[in-house]
């Protein structure tokens, strides 16, 4: 209302300021500040999108805030030490989108022979989103036979969720696995 | 609350992996919800170890966090290497040990 107010506004000023004014219609008047009106609406949508996409834009390295960088290093060293993880080895089973984050099941599967001297000892599931992102330490020996966990966590968005696993000569891989939820499960 | 089942096969042969399935009821309170009407925080209860022995050597455990589903659900492989029992543990916060026990037979 108030925009095309001052529209108005402006189009009269607009024609009493000209040196011989010419009489107009009321139509077209009216079709001009129509003109106007959508061009103003049109730039202030636009502001508003744009400052929108700079909002998601400063959201979205939150996994690189600085306190969530140091609950990631002390997870690290809880888990495997000083170990540094390479990629591979771990399997991550996720569904692609979640729409209840309540119950999100997963399956993880290392790549170990599991014999008595070369086994899975440790595996570690982190949630990078959750406000608690630790989900399970989990520790296997000779006798599970093969590095395979199958259970269901809670996730409180879209978010990414890390594995890392330590065999038993201290060496340390880790796999990831991105999960789009539609309904937060961490309860408000 | 907390009753646990768990899902060993009765008979196995020596050497082969199976599956072992086993669930606990429990809501797992993660502590960050909140009670509508009061609007204090409700404490965090939740089961926070899962320990799975057979004849008394660890096959497989994990600590829980909050993140946990409500109703821990865990499936997990192991090789049987004869016959025995295979006794299952959950700790509660607080301490209480809720336990269960199957058979199995190798042949």
């Amino acid at each position: 209302m108030y925009l095309r107010q001052t529209c108005q506004q402006g189009a009269g000023m607009f024609y009493a300021g000209t040196a011989n004014p010419i009489r107009i219609s009321r139509e077209t008047e009216e079709q001009m500040t129509d003109k106007l009106h959508l061009k103003v609406v049109d730039r202030r949508s636009f502001v508003l999108g744009a400052s929108a996409v700079a909002a998601l834009g400063a959201l979205a390295p939150l996994g690189s805030t600085p306190a969530s960088a140091k609950a990631w290093q002390d997870f690290m060293k809880e888990a495997i030490g000083d170990a540094k993880p390479a990629e591979g080895k771990v399997k991550v089973d996720l569904p692609e989108i979640a729409e209840n984050g309540n119950t999100v099941p997963y399956k993880i599967h290392v790549d170990s022979p599991m014999s008595e001297s070369d086994y899975v000892k440790s595996v570690h599931v982190y949630a990078t989103g959750n406000p608690g992102p630790q989900i399970i330490d989990a520790q296997f020996t000779p006798l599970s036979g093969k590095a395979y966990v199958k259970s269901r966590m809670r996730l409180a968005k879209t978010q990414d969720v890390v594995v890392v696993a330590q065999m038993s000569d201290g060496k340390a891989y880790m796999g990831k696995a991105t999960v789009k939820v539609t309904i937060g499960g961490c309860g408000g | 609350m907390a009753k646990p089942r768990i899902k060993v096969p009765k008979m196995a042969k020596v050497g082969e992996i199976v599956e072992i399935k086993s669930m606990i009821s429990h809501k797992m309170e993660s502590g960050r919800r909140k009670d509508k009407k009061t609007g204090k925080v409700i404490p965090r209860k939740i089961i926070n170890a899962l320990k799975v022995t057979f004849n008394g050597k660890l096959v497989f455990s994990a600590s829980l966090h909050p993140s946990v589903s409500a109703n821990p659900y865990f499936a997990f492989d192991f090789k049987v290497p004869g016959s025995g029992d295979m006794v299952f543990e959950w700790t509660e916060d607080g301490g209480k040990v809720i336990t269960a026990k199957k058979s199995l037979k190798a042949a």
